[in-house]
């Protein structure tokens, strides 16, 4: 099957327009339950057979539901390991569904793309349910999962337990299976040295951090996806509201930092920002560690207002564009390492070429 | 209070050494303790995976339980012990006592307060055939006198009635 990325709707990523609260700072909120059909091992201990059967089941459940009914099936199974790149490039497949190291993902594994939520099956748990919001909105994707959620436990039959709630292939999600996130951008916290304090901080309320995908992903770039650290023990209410606070407690310290930053070594971070974006505009290599550090530097150049013309969404699309995944498909074959150096070079030359920044 | 090494520093490890039962307690600055090869920082796993299997790997060293086996999946204790990773549903009653312990440890509690669940009726259908597959287990279990995996296929039927 070739993958047709057009077919998605807002190519799988209704978070990146940059339309919601504090988008400048906070790139998307998400919410994911992690579920598993009853009378099935779970995905990574079933026999092929079964997950097929278990795909089967959740298709049909999926038709009859409002959020998902017109969802877009694409069989990870059935991908190479680019098309499988692509999709955890956009946040749609985890590391672990898209199994990019083997020439083949297992049988079953798969992910729906509807309008509010996605949906991966076959991942550690049968069903992966996502919903992705702009900006800082954990509250607006908590209601959509909530409803989606809703509408396929009434066709399918979940695994539940009295006792432990939501059972899950690992017991650090049994319960409410519920991981709310939200990925931020904190430059500030960085260049002020604050940052460690507010992640020790974040951990002693019963919070986590991670990179920017997730689960054993490094922090580049100042971006940080905090989540909850607990499933179990209190409602999922609970959960996103704790999680909001503190979110919102983070955001004001950051602005705060952007403030002092600004105030004592105003024209320092004006001059190592400008840099920023004087080598994306004409770098002819660009590795992706350095373009999502430079990327960083430029966000926060557009937070302050000390470039205009540029736009946040912008800057999303060229995160998810410029990586190797990507980048490939632009060139229609797959590119190594330092092939894709040189092409998101001329990417983000080209694409800020268009969107001149000025001062 | 001081280094006893340096005596000039704030002591903060704090060490119960044991040589030929005789106890002696040494108060060491950070800088002298690491001098000495003592390790003061242990090392925190970053992400919530890595921080819940080394409490797995903390609990219980192995023993006898570790082939305590799921009746319905094959799982054994020992295999979730290395894996982090239960084989199905069943597990959950399988290895009950273990994973109390463990999920007061990594969750602080083991009571779902979440949203309660109703499965479909349907649902009735595909219990049933796990009671029904379950008991002719059971059955061939005690025939062939497999007291410990009857014992856990019981209480699994239960469970599910």
């Amino acid at each position: 099957m070739t993958l047709d990325l057009s077919l998605l709707p807002d190519g799988g990523m209704p978070w990146i327009t940059a339309s919601g609260a504090h988008a400048d700072i906070v790139l998307s909120s998400r919410v994911r339950l992690a579920r598993n059909v009853a009378g099935f091992a779970f995905s990574p201990r079933a026999r092929d057979g079964e997950r097929l059967r278990v795909l089967q089941q959740v298709r049909e459940a999926a038709q009859h539901t409002e959020s998902l009914s017109h969802a877009v099936l694409l069989r990870v199974d059935e991908m190479t390991a680019n098309e499988r790149r692509l999709l955890h490039e956009r946040h749609l497949v985890s590391r672990e569904l898209a199994e990019l190291d083997t020439p083949n993902a297992r049988s079953g594994s798969a992910v729906l793309v509807g309008n509010e939520a996605a949906l991966m099956v076959n991942e550690e748990d049968h069903l992966r349910l996502q919903v992705f919001r702009s900006g800082f909105d954990i509250g607006g994707a908590w209601e959509r999962a909530a409803r989606a959620d809703r509408e396929l436990g009434e066709r399918l039959p979940l695994a539940f337990h009295r006792e432990f709630g939501f059972l899950t292939s690992c017991p650090t999600n049994v319960g409410t299976g519920l991981r709310a996130s939200v990925l931020v951008h904190l430059p500030g916290l960085v260049l002020t040295q604050e940052i460690g304090k507010v992640l020790t901080g974040l951990q002693q309320m019963g919070l986590t951090y991670r990179g920017l995908y997730g689960e054993g992903s490094e922090v580049v770039g100042n971006f940080f996806q905090i989540s909850n650290q607990t499933t179990l023990g209190r409602s999922e209410d609970e959960l996103c509201d704790h999680l909001a606070r503190v979110v919102s407690h983070v955001i004001s310290r950051e602005e705060e930092a952007r403030r002092v930053l600004i105030r004592d070594a105003g024209y320092i971070i004006e001059d190592k920002l400008w840099r920023a974006y004087g080598t994306l505009r004409y770098a002819r290599s660009l590795g992706v560690d350095e373009a999502m550090n430079l990327l960083s530097g430029v966000r926060l150049a557009v937070g302050l207002k000390l470039v205009g013309g540029l736009s946040v969404y912008t800057l999303n699309k060229l995160l998810v564009f410029s990586q190797l995944g990507h980048l490939s498909l632009a060139e229609g074959r797959a590119l190594t390492e330092s092939e894709a150096s040189l092409a998101r070079a001329r990417y983000v030359r080209g694409v800020l070429a268009g969107e001149a920044g000025s001062a | 209070m001081l280094c006893d090494h340096c005596k000039e520093r704030d002591a903060v490890v704090h060490l119960t050494q044991i040589v030929e039962n005789a106890v002696t307690q040494l108060h060491l600055c950070e800088k002298c303790a690491a001098a000495k090869g003592i390790e003061t920082t242990i090392a925190m796993p970053k992400h919530p995976l890595g921080e819940f299997l080394h409490a797995v790997q903390q609990q219980a060293s192995p023993s006898a339980g570790d082939q305590v086996r799921c009746a319905y999946c094959d799982t054994t204790l020992r295999d979730f012990r290395t894996s982090g990773r239960l084989g199905c549903a069943q597990c959950y009653t399988a290895f009950e006592g273990a994973l109390r312990e463990l999920l007061r440890r990594v969750q602080g509690g083991t009571r779902h307060a979440g949203r309660e669940y109703v499965p479909p009726v349907a649902v009735g259908t595909e219990r049933d055939a796990t009671l029904e597959a379950l008991r002719s287990r059971l059955q061939q279990a005690v025939v062939d006198e497999e007291f410990e995996s009857a014992a856990a296929l019981r209480d699994q039927i239960r469970a599910l009635e």
